[in-house]
Formats: structure tokens, C-alpha cells, sequence
């Protein structure tokens, strides 16, 4: 972007905005090519729809109502699941980083538990909990839960000595310091951690709600597929893209606000 | 010694440490039975080669460094500044200087405390947006707001540039004056040392191995003789040999008859600014 700026001599007010939008241009051509191939019959609409058919769909589904229904209980199912994830994540965080009984009492099982490709205990949560809400929500909780308990932990070990004894002078008592400058000093590190189990909360939906589901994104995606219906499993990725796309922005909201000290913030 | 009259009753020492001895691991003791005493509103600097302990001592003096064997007694009134601030990012500057206060005008004692070192106008902002001086005369308000009875001071000018240095020595030897905490500054600058300091301490060997009463008169300068051959002296004691050395006046030699309480035109930052502008103009 800077390099193209710099490139073009005497830019004026609608040059520039040509400048800052021309990026959009590729990824638009490759949609209208896509279209006129689809359109000239180059491209079979049971391999791929065509973004007019996707578009209609698209419509379709949410004035039906559909869409809207399923998109529901997939976000109750991360919501909860990842509620879950934090209130886990956190309280075992909390309890390795501020004490040595604590580590020595979580985080080698937590470390060995977290090298585990969680998707693949899929068989055994069906088996535990049946084929309900549970596994689920149960997945989306494991998930979320390592992200948010090694970054929290990673923090709280990270905050700077030299703050804390600072602290210390200042006749601070032991809970004052963790509140004031522990969990602070290590909330950057665990809102990356946040974003990252946001990440995973939605991967684990997709692969939870593709087994056994009879509601929400996933099972309308896998329902589609039984009748060759390109056009709906796409409406399903776009709707899994603008999720996490959305989710990512809340959380940079919020980083925005609650670190609003960080030189980066400063800056603007 | 300054012969100010508010000074003389409480001239009982506040630190009192006997028979210090500190090591780290198997290393030979970097504190060796170390004997110290600091009056009430005294002013010390510590100069010591460096890894000759004096952080240790000022940690231990500050309870944040356990002593294994002597006596150390300490007031409870006590505060450090470091040679980083250490202002807690995430808090505004008068929070930072507000943390640990426990009464309810503490937001109020914050406010008059930066004002005094002429922060007022920066009281919310956010402390990484401070340049160098800023920051350490905010970390210096955090101390005082505490009213110590003993500052402890961290080479606190060490990682400031020239310019910056002279103002906060000028500003620290203002705030002493006017609250009058014994003082223990730990520092490599001699010059520094004598232009703030009613007593410099030589730590060497684990021991103070050098005690020098600095009976000039203030506001000093680097130009009056006495003081380069005070300077002459210590450097001689910190075992480097000065370029130009200065024979002992006879001055020295018998300490300075106690004069009347220094005249109120005589501002001591004023007299630290000249030293330091005489400082400036020979380097």
C-alpha cells in the first residue's frame, strides 16, 4: 500500500481513494469471472453455484427464516461453549500463575492434555455424552479452554518483576498487587488468548455440529450436501467466515478500550 | 553539619545498622560487616565501585533484600526511587501515585504531590507517554506522597540525559529541603554526591570504608577549590586518580564553622543549577 502511494506523483482527492480501494479489485474481478464462467456454462452448478445463485440463496434463507434459526443455535452452542472455556481457562490460570503449589498441581497434566488434537476425542465425547448439545458444547469448551489458560498463564508469569517489587515499596498487600498490577500487566498476553480460543471456538463447531447435529450451521451445510446443493454450502462457509471475522473485531474493540495505555493505541 | 535549626533537635540517627554481612551463593560476602548510622533528615550519598554493594546495602535498607546476619533498624516511613521509574503502565500518573494510599483524599495528596514537582498539567495521563525526566519526577512524587522518613534513592539520575540529570538533582535537593527525609542516595557521580550531600560514604570491601562530612556551604559550586579537592579526595578513595589533582585546603581541615541558616535568597536547586551550568561548561 505505502510503496503504491509513494509510486504515484500528485495524487489528488479521488486518486486517492482509487488508491485506497483499488485493492478490492482482484478479489471483485474473480467474482465476476466467476459468474461469467457459471453463466457460459463453463462451470457446473453441482461443483460450485454461481455468486448470483449464492446471493438468491443467500436472501432466501434468511427471509425464510431458516438461516436465522440455525445461526441461532450455533451461536448459543459457542457462546455457552466458550463461556464455559473461559471461566475453566482462566480459573486454572489463575490458580498455576500466582502460586508454585498451584503449577506444580495443574500445569503438567494441562501441558500434556494440550499437545492432544482435541477434535479427535469426537468418538469419545459421542460415547460419554450421547449425540445431544452436550458433546458440542463440551468440545467447544476443551477448545477454547487451552488457549485461554496458557496465554492468561504465560501473562501473569511475564509481568515485570521490577513491578511488582516497585509495588511491593509502595506497601501494596499481596492481593493489592495482583489486582493492580498482576492481572492487568497479563491481560494483553490473554486477549491474544481470547482471540485465538475464538478461533478455535468456531473450528470445533464445524467439526461438532457436522457429527450427529439436527440444527444449526452445520447441519444445514451437511444437509446440503445429501442434495448436491452447492449454493447452500457456500451461504454456510460465508456465514462461518463473517463469524469469526465479526468475532475478531469484537475482541479488537475491546482491546482498544481496555488497553487503551499501549503505546500502539497511543499512536492514533 | 548544616546547622539548620529544625534539624538539630531530631538529629538521633533513623537507620541504624550494625554488623551487616551479605552474600550471594557461595561468593564472598559483598556486604562484610557493615556498621552505618543516618540522622534524621541527613542527606547521604553512597559511592562505591561498581559490584561493591551499594545496591545491596539500599535494598536491604528498603526490606527488599533479606539481611541473613547483623542488625539493620529502619523507620516504617520509607520509599524507593529506582533508576527506572517503575510506574505501573496501565495507570494514570496520579493513580500511580496514589497506589498503596490508604486514605480517602488520596487522589487529592497524589495531585498536590505532583504538582510540586511540577507535573500538574500531566496528572491523567497515561505514564508511557512521559519522556525520561517526567517519569522519574512522577516516580519521585509517588515517594514523597508517602512522607518517608528515609528515601532511598536508586541512582535515580543515571539513565536520564545531561540536561535532565541537572534539573531533577535540582529538584530532588529542592524537595529534601522542603520535607527534610534522611536521604540515602546510591551513586557513581562524584560531583553529584557533593553537590547534594551533608555526608559521602565510600563502600568498599563490603564496609564503609571512607566517610567524608561535605561541610561546604551551600549552594556549592564545582569551581570553589574546597570542592575539587573533596573531589580530588573521593576519586582518590574510589581508586581512580584525578587528571588534576587538588591539593587539600586548608578549609577542609577543620570543618566549616556552623553559619546561620543559609539566607532565603540562597535557593538551593538555584545553587545546584550554577554547579550544574559549571559542569555543563567543562564537559
Amino acid at each position: 500500500m505505502s510503496a503504491a502511494v509513494a509510486s504515484t506523483p500528485a495524487p489528488g482527492t479521488g486518486s486517492d481513494q482509487w488508491l485506497r480501494n483499488r485493492r478490492y479489485l482482484p478479489p471483485l474481478l474473480i467474482v465476476v469471472l466467476w459468474q461469467v464462467a457459471a453463466s457460459a456454462g463453463l462451470i457446473p452448478t453441482r461443483t460450485l453455484a454461481s455468486p448470483a445463485m449464492i446471493a438468491g440463496t443467500f436472501a432466501e434463507l434468511i427471509t425464510s427464516g431458516e438461516l436465522p434459526r440455525h445461526l441461532l443455535v450455533s451461536l448459543g452452542r459457542v457462546a455457552i461453549g466458550l463461556g464455559i472455556g473461559i471461566v475453566v481457562g482462566t480459573t486454572f490460570a489463575l490458580i498455576a500463575g500466582l502460586s508454585r503449589r498451584g503449577e506444580d498441581l495443574l500445569d503438567a497434566t494441562l501441558q500434556m492434555l494440550r499437545t492432544l488434537p482435541f477434535l479427535a476425542l469426537v468418538p469419545l465425547f459421542i460415547l460419554w455424552f450421547g449425540i445431544g448439545e452436550t458433546p458440542k458444547i463440551a468440545l467447544v469448551a476443551l477448545g477454547t479452554m487451552f488457549p485461554i489458560y496458557l496465554t492468561l498463564f504465560a501473562g501473569i508469569r511475564g509481568v515485570d518483576a521490577k513491578l511488582i517489587e516497585a509495588g511491593g515499596t509502595l506497601g501494596l498487600t499481596r492481593r493489592e498487587q495482583v489486582f493492580h498490577i498482576v492481572l492487568p500487566g497479563a491481560l494483553p498476553s490473554a486477549l491474544v488468548g481470547l482471540r485465538y480460543a475464538l478461533g478455535v471456538a468456531w473450528l470445533s463447531l464445524v467439526v461438532a455440529e457436522q457429527i450427529n447435529a439436527d440444527t444449526g450451521i452445520g447441519f444445514l451445510v451437511m444437509t446440503a450436501r445429501d442434495f448436491l446443493r452447492t449454493d447452500i454450502i457456500l451461504v454456510g462457509l460465508i456465514v462461518y467466515a463473517i463469524l469469526g471475522l465479526s468475532a475478531d473485531q469484537i475482541v479488537r474493540i475491546l482491546e482498544r478500550r481496555v488497553l487503551a495505555w499501549r503505546p500502539s493505541f497511543l499512536k492514533d | 553539619m548544616n546547622a539548620h535549626p529544625a534539624l538539630t533537635a531530631r538529629q538521633h540517627p533513623v537507620v541504624h545498622v550494625a554488623n551487616l554481612v551479605r552474600s550471594f551463593g557461595r561468593g564472598p560476602n559483598i556486604l562484610d560487616g557493615l556498621d552505618l548510622a543516618i540522622r534524621a533528615g541527613e542527606f547521604v550519598a553512597l559511592l562505591g565501585r561498581s559490584g561493591s554493594g551499594k545496591s545491596t546495602l539500599l535494598r536491604t535498607l528498603a526490606g527488599l533484600d533479606e539481611a541473613p546476619a547483623g542488625t539493620v533498624t529502619v523507620p516504617a516511613e520509607r520509599a524507593v526511587v529506582f533508576q527506572e521509574p517503575r510506574l505501573v503502565p496501565w495507570k494514570r500518573v496520579w493513580a500511580n501515585v496514589a497506589l498503596g494510599l490508604r486514605t480517602p483524599d488520596a487522589r487529592e495528596r497524589a495531585v498536590a504531590a505532583l504538582s510540586e514537582v511540577g507535573l500538574s498539567h500531566r496528572l491523567e495521563a497515561w505514564p508511557l507517554t512521559l519522556s525520561g525526566g517526567e517519569a522519574q519526577r512522577a516516580a519521585l512524587a509517588r515517594a514523597l506522597v508517602r512522607e518517608p522518613k528515609l528515601l532511598l534513592l536508586d541512582e535515580p539520575f543515571a539513565a536520564l540525559d545531561a540536561l535532565t540529570r541537572l534539573k531533577t538533582q535540582g529538584l530532588v535537593a529542592s524537595l529534601w529541603r522542603a520535607h527534610r527525609p534522611a536521604v540515602l542516595l546510591v551513586t557513581h557521580d562524584v560531583d553529584e554526591a557533593l553537590l547534594l550531600a551533608d555526608r559521602v560514604l565510600v563502600l568498599d570491601q563490603g564496609r564503609i570504608g571512607f566517610d567524608l562530612h561535605v561541610n561546604l556551604e551551600r549552594p556549592r559550586r564545582h569551581a570553589q577549590p574546597a570542592f575539587a579537592s573533596l573531589r580530588s579526595r573521593l576519586l582518590r578513595e574510589l581508586g581512580v586518580e584525578d587528571e588534576n589533582p587538588v591539593e587539600p585546603v586548608e578549609e577542609l581541615r577543620t570543618p566549616v564553622r556552623n553559619t546561620a541558616p543559609a539566607a532565603p535568597t540562597h535557593r538551593l536547586e538555584d545553587a545546584v543549577w550554577a554547579a550544574s551550568a559549571d559542569a555543563l561548561a567543562r564537559s
